[in-house]
């Protein structure tokens, strides 16, 4: 899961309610304190239902955008084996793509709608996607750093109110958890081998630290939607709280793994019992989101592309469904 | 052609069936692992969020059958070579596979038919290796045949929407037929290494499944509304080493990373 668009203002106001609303609307809040799931039948705020929409499908979009920077290694996975585990991840990503657009549409909006929303540039994907992948230890890192990051996010969605959703993120989160020790596992033997193979590791988590960073999407203090959300339970840990937790874990995996995190403020603070880190470069953060990353245009115009392409297939397999639907009723 | 195989029965594995029993297995291996790497190029790209997913499966298929093959054609050969010393320190030449498999993607409907008309041959050959000498073989074959019925249930149902679908996608596949289909023949073409692999009872049956091939593409062919087009001459010489201008290109980027670090383990 990527919080970053969850948290970035879109002038989203509650909406007057009328009595009964307000009623109902008392009961959905108890309902989510006591920590009861919602149901697709359920009644549910305007505003919850707009929510997880956005949250489900951008998720699922960042799946599916995700695709692209790894599929651009598949083709040339420098042996069979990590050309087998990369094909088996990328298949599961697209799993995820397709779990998380049908837990959406039980909120009432098509897969149709949320892709045309992707294409059009109104729905976001996370920014993370926006980077590119140059070198092969950037898959690694890719399983490493930005699934690792996915599931301190994704973890507590497990227990999130939206009962289709919490659903869904229980497979994924197995999942991730797996790409995430391949990934490692990729980082760990190219350690082991050559002066060029250990430099092009380190080399990748320099660029990619950062920006994983950002994945938990801006500071508490800058977040927009966390209150609302956590109140409803789509939202249970803050973002610096996801954040420091991540820090803290992989500060080992990377003692372990040999490489260097390229942060000099990042040491141990006993008094706190954690990790302090650098200041995350905002700015950055804000230009990949709106749209000024290295891959923002490049990401978007290949999906665009494929779906354009694709439209005589789709037409095809239309006709074709509803020429067998015409033979049988004539039969 | 006759071979002293039958005096390693005990050790059938290992032992080859004659001289040609590696390279008819190279073949395999290599018409798995080349369409294999066609069909992964699609990552991302497909025309639907199933086809990605159903197509990576696919392509993921073809790469355990060829990994299968490489290890099995390796300890063949008995000169220590593994799946990545086949598939990445092999020269152009030294590739087996049917040019079929390596031709450019072209369409979604030229990738389907490619890769249909491929695996029904294959489900076939499986087939015959039930009752191969080479009991490794066969246990691979077992195997890669639930693979290969479900990839040809896929992609000729696709053949068939595509066929029978708008006028633009029999346009299209009509088209990806025309060009397609020549290079099939290869695929039936009984050089020496088959006629080994024949006689030695390595795949007994070889020569029948061109007939079956036929019929069962022929009726897919025939729902799909398309037109079989008429046999030519022309006759494709990959499985010699002899490949197309494309094949110089996905090897290129194929082995690209693994070249630049000898030695190195990933």
């Amino acid at each position: 899961m990527y919080t970053q668009a969850m948290d970035i203002p879109e002038g989203n106001k509650a909406p007057l309610q009328s009595i009964e609303q307000g009623t109902a609307s008392a009961d959905f809040d108890a309902r989510c304190a006591q920590g009861d799931f919602i149901e697709a039948k359920d009644w549910m705020p305007e505003q919850y239902r707009k929510t997880l929409v956005r949250q489900i499908s951008q998720h699922a979009h960042s799946e599916i955008v995700g695709m692209l920077p790894e599929g651009n290694w598949v083709t040339r996975a420098p042996s069979l084996k990590r050309k087998a585990i990369l094909l088996a991840k990328i298949q599961d990503e697209g799993g995820h793509g397709l779990y998380l657009y049908a837990a959406a549409e039980t909120l009432g909006t098509s897969r149709d709608e949320m892709i045309e929303a992707l294409h059009s540039g109104r729905a976001k994907y996370s920014s993370i996607f926006n980077y590119p992948t140059p070198t092969w230890a950037d898959i690694g890192v890719i399983g490493w750093l930005v699934d690792g990051a996915a599931i301190m996010n994704q973890v507590p969605l497990c227990r999130c109110s939206y009962g289709p959703y919490a659903r869904a993120m229980i497979r994924i989160c197995r999942e991730e958890s797996f790409h995430q020790r391949q990934g490692f596992d990729l980082l760990h033997a190219m350690m082991q081998g050559t002066e060029a193979q250990r430099a092009m590791v380190q080399e990748a988590v320099n660029r990619w630290w950062w920006p994983v960073l950002m994945m938990f999407g801006p500071e508490d203090k800058d977040s927009q939607h966390s209150e609302q959300s956590a109140k409803w339970g789509i939202k249970r840990l803050s973002n610096d709280e996801l954040r420091q937790k991540f820090v803290d874990a992989i500060v080992e995996q990377a003692r372990v793994l040999g490489v260097t995190l390229p942060d000099p403020d990042l040491k141990w603070n006993a008094e706190h019992g954690h990790h302090d880190f650098g200041a995350i470069n905002w700015q950055e953060f804000w230009n990949v989101v709106n749209g000024h990353g290295p891959l923002n245009k490049e990401r978007l115009a290949a999906r665009v592309q494929a779906w354009d392409d694709g439209a005589w297939v789709r037409e095809a397999a239309l006709a074709h469904a509803n020429k067998q639907a015409t033979r049988s009723v004539a039969a | 052609m006759n071979t002293p195989a039958a005096t390693h029965e005990s050790t059938i594995d290992l032992k080859p069936l004659g001289p040609q029993h590696a390279a008819w297995v190279l073949r395999l291996a290599d018409g798995s692992l080349v369409l294999s790497q066609r069909l992964s190029e699609w990552c991302g790209h497909g025309p639907v969020l199933e086809e990605d997913i159903a197509f990576t499966n696919i392509a993921l298929d073809l790469l355990g059958q060829a990994r299968l093959l490489y290890s099995h054609a390796g300890a063949l050969e008995g000169q220590g070579r593994d799946e990545d010393a086949f598939a990445y320190w092999r020269d152009e030449s030294e590739f087996r596979n049917p040019t079929l498999v390596e031709l450019p993607n072209g369409d979604f409907g030229q990738s389907v038919l490619r890769a249909w008309a491929y695996v029904s041959w294959q489900c076939l050959v499986w087939g015959t290796l039930a009752k191969s000498r080479d009991t490794a073989l066969a246990a691979i074959g077992a195997k890669s045949v639930k693979e290969s019925r479900y990839h040809q249930e896929h992609l000729g149902n696709w053949v068939v929407r595509l066929g029978d679908g708008t006028e633009e996608s029999h346009r299209r596949m009509q088209t990806a037929l025309d060009y397609l289909w020549p290079y099939t023949s290869e695929l039936f073409h009984l050089d020496a290494v088959e006629t080994a692999a024949m006689d030695t009872g390595l795949a007994p049956g070889l020569d029948r499944i061109a007939e079956i091939w036929t019929a069962n593409t022929n009726a897919t062919l025939h729902s799909a509304t398309l037109t079989v087009p008429a046999p030519t001459p022309f006759l494709a010489t990959g499985r010699q080493g002899r490949h197309s201008e494309a094949m110089g290109y996905l090897l290129s980027e194929m082995q690209a990373l693994a070249r630049a670090h000898p030695g190195a383990r990933w």
